[in-house]
């Protein structure tokens, strides 16, 4: 299937992500969220944030845009049809609120062979607008064997 | 929270039309998730719960069980298998240790007998530290 470890250490230009309050509660009540946090200001007001609060899983959805250019990159070469998503890790910082605004940086982590599989690891860093990490994460997709 | 304890079961059976709102909710639209029809072609039993959805339930049960989303420190899952919407899904956890007010959780989550996540584990800041 041919892997290129050469793309190891890879980087892309940042993306940008503008957290809606409204986005919160909906991505909340997907996920079934019922903590008030997530869902009710004056809650979250009353508890000191600034504003309702992000689900600590709500890094999917900030940090998900800067996978896109390293998953079609060619030079990555991803048969996308082909790949499972392995596993994911998140390690969490501040935490995020609506008003926030995120920017993740993406690179490639690893790029591996076992077995006749492709094992493609993506590392994330997300940082608020004023510098904190909020999140990292570590992506681990395997494109299953020809 | 001390070593050997463990967590509340957390129980959700995600309905017909969730991975069609999460689609939405994360921006994830692999149709996989969302078209039965596609998904047969592709040799899948039907559409399958997203991954991250899941994920996100084995997260609820950390933040449940440690008072909030402040909480949560880290999460790292396998995922195996897949998960398939109007089934029910349980999320287990037990503290592996606690040090420095920061408990381990051994996690994961199951589905009809099949563990669709495993070898998860959290870290949680426990209240007070």
């Amino acid at each position: 299937m041919g892997i290129n470890p050469g793309v190891i250490g890879k980087t892309y230009p940042p993306a940008q992500y503008a957290v809606g309050r409204e986005k919160i509660r909906e991505y909340a009540q997907a996920v079934g969220e019922t903590n008030p946090l997530h869902l009710d200001v004056e809650a979250a007001r009353a508890a000191g944030y600034d504003d309702v609060v992000a689900p600590p899983m709500f890094a999917v959805v900030y940090s998900f845009p800067s996978l896109w250019p390293a998953l079609f990159d060619p030079e990555v070469g991803i048969d996308f049809g082909r790949m499972v998503h392995g596993g994911q890790e998140f390690v969490w910082g501040p935490l995020v609120v609506a008003g926030d605004e995120i920017t993740t940086t993406l690179s490639v982590a690893d790029v591996s062979e076992r077995a006749g599989n492709g094992f493609y690891v993506f590392a994330t860093e997300s940082v608020n607008q004023r510098g904190e990490t909020v999140c990292s994460g570590r992506w681990s997709n395997i494109v299953r064997g020809a | 929270m001390h070593a050997g304890d463990e967590l509340p079961p957390l129980a959700v059976t995600p309905d017909k039309y969730l991975t069609v709102r999460y689609a939405g909710a994360s921006g994830d639209f692999n149709p996989i998730h969302i078209d039965e029809e596609f998904a047969h072609q592709v040799g899948l039993p039907g559409r399958i719960l997203h991954g991250l959805y899941t994920m996100a339930q084995v997260a609820r049960a950390q933040t449940d069980a440690g008072g909030g989303p402040q909480s949560l420190q880290r999460l790292s899952v396998q995922f195996r298998g897949m998960g398939l919407p109007e089934h029910e899904l349980v999320v287990t956890g037990k503290v592996a240790a606690v040090q420095d007010g920061v408990a381990v959780v051994e996690c994961g989550c199951e589905q009809g007998g099949k563990r669709i996540i495993r070898n998860a584990e959290a870290e949680l800041r426990l209240p007070g530290t």
